[in-house]
């Protein structure tokens, strides 16, 4: 500690400008390997490779033994680099990968989850970072814990972190399975073992330090993996290397090309033929189960038809494959022509405008979708108030004036990505609408018949018509594409692929790392330090900590192997019940004294048990898994968004059941004083040891 | 521990402060998606006006009042002596 916080943080500024130079010093000697002809899946592997072996180096160099250290990073991370390493933290496989997919297929709907994302920082800003920082101990339920006595709130308190931040890093590993497996060939269940011994080297030896610089390393690659295709993209489209000021025109051309499609003759032909296979599958699932057996003699029949009439080997071969796969059963039958029914059904209009807001048939549909748009934003700002992984982040600074200035870094650095985004999504939209579109089949971009052999699930354009033309409702895109793809559609080299695969492992690890970190110390700091052993060593501490870390590592990789549900879902869910369970018990302990012990706890129970119970009644996987009762949505509002019955519920609740007990005692009100206050003559001392 | 008059002034500019922010917090994000459908008729650099919002000009607020706020209660830190001094 012999380094004043003057020169360590001139010492972080060289080292990372270093790191930065040497980065893009390696990304070029591979560029020049591409030339010399390195094949691609070796270049891939050298990205993977090495950058896991620098975060390897950084969490090495960043092993410790002290508690403070090993928590907290020491206090004394700069508020610059402190936003940095929030950034990463907070953007993870689905801001990176799918966050432009999202708004591609969406549109003006996908905006939603920009908003909610950043937004919620004006929160964390106002609300809790500075006041959490003053208190300076190490966890939230260390928070929850002090303000409101004993250890029934803060055992709550574990248990609301764990769940939000569990389902999350679920989400988090799944995306490092599938970036890993896509970019090197390994299979999905190995990929995600890589990956998780990514993560591991991180936080293993270092806790929070070495997850802080990792972080800051991780945030360069990210950032500069994402910008490199938008720029040259938009350079191609509008000459100007700034897509985000000029992506205006393109959107003005993306609205017109729109109506354009929406009345063009062959357009309408494929959308026909699209309703009409709808209505044929839905009258054989309204036949069964004569249907089942007419159907199944009619292919028979075609076998024979085709064989007495010598037709050729191949137009046989299909037939015949066809009747194989014929369903065994007529439930069977049922389900595969209700897929086939919604699969069609969902290409049978035209394009969704992307600038216009909440496109609805009526007035009432568009009221319902403003009102989703609207739980959307709200949960996503009130989550990201209350997720454990974030605000613990604000631990780490050396002083209240710092926390409250690096929450504005942190903001930055994320909306440097969130507002590219958009731009990114409107202009690969462009160009999928003029150049794709339009053009003949033999003659696609080799990107398109590239990312159709990787996976049909991303792409697949097939010519329903048979009028070899391309359609746009012949396209179908998987919204993972857009990123993963965008090097190519900008007719970059390889090289650029691999980085942008880098950079999508950057943000799942980072981001995987803070959540597994707070859920270890939940369980570390809190379960075990805070109420089973109060006497134990801080060697003793910091091992349990690092087995922990390990043995919930392996059980969420184990849990991301069943490959559970939605991701988008996943991550929605995390939020709204983070929002519920703990906004309101932070925010009323911080700004009202009278909030009670038991007002506390009836409002977390009360908000995360009404958010659960709406999630567990409206979401249809929840309601398969639990085998509970569907309930209509409450004024139609989706299941994502069940915090926004949650945190008012849960603020109702704090203050009602406050009111009707004992106000807190003199020790509670002191420490409410202490946190509002930067500094106090004759203060009490809360920090951490 | 006692509060003196002066800390007292101080909390209060810090929740007036706090409280004003949040209304722009508000309008910014609220009140501009409940009126999105008449604010797309405006046009802003080919943008429709509740486009632009939502994917660039709210954003830009919220950084705006995180940093404006940093600044302003810095500002009143030093004011009131609650500042922490020089950190080591």
């Amino acid at each position: 500690m012999a380094v004043s916080q003057k020169s360590f943080t001139q010492q972080l500024k060289k080292y990372y400008t270093f790191y930065t130079g040497g980065f893009v010093t390696f990304v070029v000697l591979l560029a020049i390997a591409e030339k010399m002809g390195v094949p691609n899946k070796w270049l891939g592997y050298c990205f993977l490779i090495f950058t896991i072996l620098l975060y390897a180096g950084i969490g090495i160099m960043s092993r410790t033994l002290e508690v403070a250290e090993y928590y907290v990073a020491g206090r004394r991370v700069p508020a610059l680099f402190n936003g940095m390493a929030t950034g990463a933290d907070w953007m993870s496989a689905a801001s990176f990968i799918g966050m432009a997919g999202t708004l591609y297929l969406t549109g003006f709907q996908g905006l939603s989850f920009i908003m909610g994302w950043t937004g919620g920082y004006v929160l964390v800003a106002l609300l809790l970072a500075p006041y959490l920082r003053k208190f300076g101990q190490f966890t939230i339920p260390d928070f929850l814990g002090a303000r409101y006595g004993g250890n029934i709130v803060r055992s709550m308190g574990v248990i609301a972190a764990i769940l939000c931040s569990f389902t999350y890093v679920v989400a988090q590993i799944y995306g490092v399975g599938i970036i890993t497996s896509r970019f090197t060939g390994l299979e999905f269940g190995i990929g995600v073992f890589v990956g998780l011994a990514g993560i591991l080297v991180c936080s293993f030896l270092g806790g929070m330090k070495a997850v802080t610089w990792t972080q800051v390393a991780q945030y360069i690659i990210l950032i500069v993996a994402y910008m490199i295709p938008v720029v040259w993209l938009s350079v191609k489209h509008t000459g100007i290397p700034i897509p985000q000021m000029v992506y205006g025109t393109v959107l003005e051309r993306v609205t017109e090309r729109e109506k354009v499609l929406a009345n063009d003759p062959g357009e309408k032909a494929v959308r026909q033929i699209f309703a009409d296979r709808a209505k044929a599958a839905d009258d054989k699932i309204k036949g069964l189960p004569g249907s089942y057996q007419a159907e199944k003699d009619a292919l028979s029949k075609k076998v024979e038809d085709l064989k007495t009439a010598a037709a050729s080997k191949i137009e046989v071969d299909a037939a015949e494959k066809a009747l194989k796969e014929f369903p065994a059963t007529p439930d069977a039958a049922k389900a595969k022509w209700a897929a086939e029914k919604g699969a069609a059904s969902g290409r049978t209009g035209p394009p969704q405008p992307h600038a216009t807001p909440f496109p609805g048939k009526d007035e009432a549909a568009r009221d319902t979708t403003r009102l989703n748009f609207i739980g959307v934003v709200f949960c996503m700002m009130f989550g990201t108030a209350a997720l454990p992984h974030i605000l613990m982040r604000y631990y780490t600074t050396p002083s209240v004036q710092e926390a409250r200035v690096s929450v504005f870094w942190s903001l930055f650095f994320i909306f440097l990505l969130y507002f590219t985004a958009p731009a990114l999504a409107v202009l690969a939209k462009f160009d999928v609408y003029t150049l794709v579109v339009g053009s003949k089949f033999a003659e696609l971009p080799t990107w398109v018949n590239a990312w159709q052999a990787v996976d049909k699930t991303l792409l697949n354009i097939t010519d329903i018509n048979k009028d070899g033309i391309v359609q746009l409702a012949e396209i179908v895109i998987g919204g993972d594409l857009i990123v993963l793809a965008t090097p190519e559609i900008a007719g970059l080299p390889y090289v650029i692929s691999g980085l942008v695969a880098a950079g999508g492992l950057a943000a799942a690890l980072s981001t995987a790392d803070g959540l597994l970190l707070t859920i270890a110390n939940a369980l570390s700091h809190d379960l075990y330090y805070k109420m089973i052993n109060p006497n134990a060593s801080p060697a003793v501490r910091i091992t349990v900590s690092k087995f922990l870390l390990l043995g919930v590592a392996i059980i969420a990789a184990y849990v991301t192997s069943l490959k559970p549900g939605n991701i988008l879902f996943l991550v929605g869910a995390a939020f709204s019940m983070a929002a519920s369970a703990l906004f309101p018990a932070l925010v009323l302990g911080i700004f009202w004294k009278r909030a009670s012990k038991w007002g506390a706890i009836a409002g977390i129970c009360a908000g995360l048990g009404v958010c659960l119970y709406y999630m567990v009644h409206t979401y249809p996987t929840f309601i398969q898994w639990f085998g509970t009762t569907p309930i209509q949505k409450w004024f139609g509002l989706d299941p994502i968004s069940a915090g926004m019955f949650g945190v008012p519920v849960g603020i109702v609740t704090i203050f009602v059941v406050s009111l009707l007990t004992p106000a807190p005692d003199k020790e509670v009100q002191e420490l409410v004083d202490h946190v509002r206050y930067p500094n106090l003559a004759g203060d009490i001392d809360t920090r951490g040891t | 521990m006692q509060l003196t008059q002066n800390h007292i002034d101080y909390w209060h500019k810090n929740l007036r402060l706090t409280a004003i922010l949040l209304v722009i917090w508000f309008i910014a994000t609220f009140v501009v998606i409940w009126f999105a459908i008449p604010l797309a008729e405006i046009k802003m650099f080919g943008w429709p006006l509740s486009f632009y919002m939502a994917a660039q000009g709210s954003l830009i607020v919220y950084v705006a009042i995180i940093g404006f706020y940093a600044l302003k209660m810095r500002g009143y830190d030093n004011e009131h002596g609650v500042h922490e001094g020089e950190v080591e």
